[in-house]
């Protein structure tokens, strides 16, 4: 008796998650995945027809969207790193006792809405706004400057709001490194510069991994930056997909796009999990 | 041995054609904790000689890791001078310094394997590829890892893990190697295993080991020379024989084995010897250093083994003491008795099994104690 409930532990331990992830995710993405190949309109409804043709429409129409959200990501997601791993560092070995008072601070910001944010930073880059104004006045700035609308309010948006999802892994990752270990690299001839490239910097990469991940992909799939920072010419995917589904009313290419980025996504995070997440990129860095 | 001599509060004198391999001069070392100003080492000199094995022995806190980490470079002395071969290298980082460090921990390269663990020195220090494979080669073998080099640390059992360590810092060739408690994570068996492989291959390298360690039977097994440190200060240095026959304070009496603590008035002097009261029947004659005079109180330490337990007044040139026999322990290579004298110290005193294990006396019998009169020391 006392053997079969240890049996069943673990999966009773499961259950409630199971029971949760089965009902929100799993039936919505089967529910999506059916209607991504339905066809129809939403007067006379939906009918399912193995209709792959939304894929076809929706790749061959928003194509640019799709490249467009992949590159946004990806340089928001380099932006984080550059920002993000300095910070990591400098909280994790110089931060001191002040280490969670600095990480609060850190997260400060994000206690407030992802979407009032947005719209502040909105404020601050307006065209003659609390920064651009006052340079434009003294002449600092030609009249006609912008900064709204263009890619770089958008990637800037997207960089500043998932930074925390970068810097948090960074420094657990920073954290873990014994400072012996350090000094025993210092011991062994090597410098400031050589004792990070060779001992610190690979001993981060885990975190910088996941940080990747932890940033890209729901920067990648993010519509509000572009919607509250963009302009006509910086629509990504989610701009595209939330348009379809609201207004255009389109379910099918709508479910057909989401699906699309889910496929791309995936097949990008195996291919740099099978580059950079195996031990054969510390091999490398050990050399 | 080394002709190099060093002690407490002046600075080691080196025979004039041999520089020692290590010199503190006047170190101190201060930190600021909680707004005051705390001393680690109090002002420490010594020489340590080429080729010799050295040990910082004491308990946690004395400063030894402290004065070992200034060696280093880890740490840079408040006041004094580290000389190495007799150049200041006080304010030298530790990569630049010819010394190699091995750590308490290991603190190997979780993300290296071995081979590139024991190259890392080499390879910053630009050595040519072909000599670090052939020099890496050669200390897997002296430290028994040949077939390991693509293991990681932790795919190590923690006895490995130590040797990689020590080849890790060897392999360059240091002038002096220094090592922190570096057995203390490994259990007796393999402890033991290790003082003697250690004390081999110092003797294969022939470089100078400076071992810091609170475990005074691993100083005494291995060191030629023993600095014993209390409370920021060397108590005593001098070789492992003569730190345990001849304790110079009552700390290291203390620390070092087990010891008997006596104290008496001095009722006369004769010669070089004081002959002290205790009790009315006991006679105890402990040779002095310095001078004292009728009156004054003598501390004298004598070690377990030198007593002799017996139920009959001994005949003889004897220091003798009588107590009432308190508790008999059988340890079997040896009995060991606790005696309460009647000025209420009590002695332990130690009786070899040598022929049969039959205890010379039991619980609440009255015995006598007896030793040589150049067994016991007076304290400074």
């Amino acid at each position: 008796m006392r053997r079969l409930r240890a049996a069943l532990t673990p999966y009773a331990l499961i259950f409630p998650g199971g029971v949760w992830l089965a009902i929100f995710f799993v039936v919505p993405t089967v529910v999506m995945l059916s209607l991504s190949l339905q066809s129809g309109n939403v007067a006379d409804g939906f009918v399912f027809t193995w209709n792959w043709q939304s894929y076809v429409d929706g790749l061959t129409n928003y194509h640019d969207q799709i490249i467009r959200s992949l590159v946004y990501g990806l340089a928001a997601t380099l932006i984080q790193i550059v920002i993000g791993f300095p910070v990591a560092y400098w909280i994790a070995f110089k931060g001191g006792r002040h280490k969670s008072v600095y990480l609060f601070l850190l997260l400060l910001p994000f206690l407030v809405s992802f979407v009032l944010r947005t719209i502040s930073w909105q404020f601050l880059l307006s065209d003659n706004g609390m920064l651009l104004g006052p340079l434009k006045n003294i002449g600092l700035l030609p009249g006609d400057f912008r900064v709204l609308a263009t890619p770089f309010a958008v990637i800037g948006g997207l960089a500043y709001n998932f930074l925390p999802f970068m810097v948090l892994p960074i420094y657990v990752a920073l954290e873990r490194i014994d400072p012996r270990v350090l000094e025993a690299a210092n011991d062994l001839y090597a410098g400031k510069f050589q004792t990070f490239l060779r001992v610190v910097l690979p001993l981060s990469l885990p975190g910088v991994f996941a940080g990747v991940l932890m940033t890209f992909v729901p920067a990648s799939s993010d519509y509000v930056n572009a919607s509250v920072l963009g302009g006509t010419n910086t629509t990504m995917i989610g701009n595209v997909i939330q348009n379809q589904y609201l207004v255009t009313q389109d379910y099918p290419t709508a479910s057909a796009l989401s699906f699309t980025l889910m496929a791309l996504l995936l097949v990008g995070i195996f291919a740099y999990a099978k580059a950079l997440g195996t031990e054969d990129v510390l091999e490398v860095a050990a050399r | 041995m080394t002709e190099i001599q060093a002690g407490t509060g002046a600075a080691g004198v080196a025979a004039p054609d041999q520089v020692p391999a290590i010199e503190l001069d006047g170190v101190v070392k201060e930190y600021v904790s909680h707004g005051e100003v705390v001393q680690a080492v109090k002002g420490v000199s010594l020489a340590i000689g080429e080729g010799e094995f050295f040990s910082l022995l004491g308990p946690s806190g004395c400063g030894k890791t402290t004065s070992m980490r200034m060696i280093a470079g880890f740490e840079e002395p408040t006041r004094g001078v580290v000389r190495l071969h007799g150049q200041d290298v006080t304010n030298v980082p530790p990569n630049k310094r010819d010394v190699n460090m091995v750590f308490q921990s290991y603190a190997l390269f979780p993300h290296m394997n071995v081979w590139d663990n024991v190259a890392f020195g080499l390879k910053r220090k630009k050595v040519s590829d072909d000599e670090v494979r052939s020099r890496v080669g050669e200390m897997l073998e002296i430290v028994d890892l040949v077939g390991r080099e693509k293991r990681r640390p932790r795919e190590m059992s923690g006895g490995q893990q130590q040797r990689v360590a020590l080849a890790r810092a060897l392999v360059n060739r240091p002038r002096a190697l220094l090592l922190d408690e570096p057995l203390g994570a490994l259990d007796l068996k393999l402890r033991q295993h290790m003082q003697i492989e250690l004390k081999r291959i110092q003797r294969e390298v022939g470089i100078t080991f400076v071992y810091v360690t609170h475990d005074q039977s691993e100083a005494l097994t291995m060191s030629d020379r023993i600095a014993v440190m209390n409370d920021g200060l060397v108590e005593q240095l001098a070789g492992p024989r003569e730190i345990y026959e001849r304790p110079a304070t009552k700390f290291v009496a203390g620390f070092i084995g087990t010891s008997n603590l006596l104290s008496g008035v001095v009722r006369a002097m004769n010669g070089a010897s004081a002959v002290l009261a205790l009790g009315p029947e006991d006679r105890v004659v402990v040779p002095i250093k310095g001078s004292a005079t009728e009156g004054d109180t003598v501390e004298l330490t004598v070690r377990p083994e030198k007593i002799t337990i017996s139920t009959e007044q001994p005949e003889g040139d004897l220091s003798m003491v009588e107590g009432t026999v308190s508790e008999v322990v059988y340890l079997g290579t040896y009995n060991s008795y606790a005696v309460a004298l009647a000025g209420g110290a009590e002695i332990t005193v130690f009786q070899q099994n040598a022929h049969d294990s039959t205890t010379t006396a039991e619980r609440g019998d009255t015995v006598w104690l007896s030793w040589q009169p150049q067994h016991s020391y007076a304290l400074q």
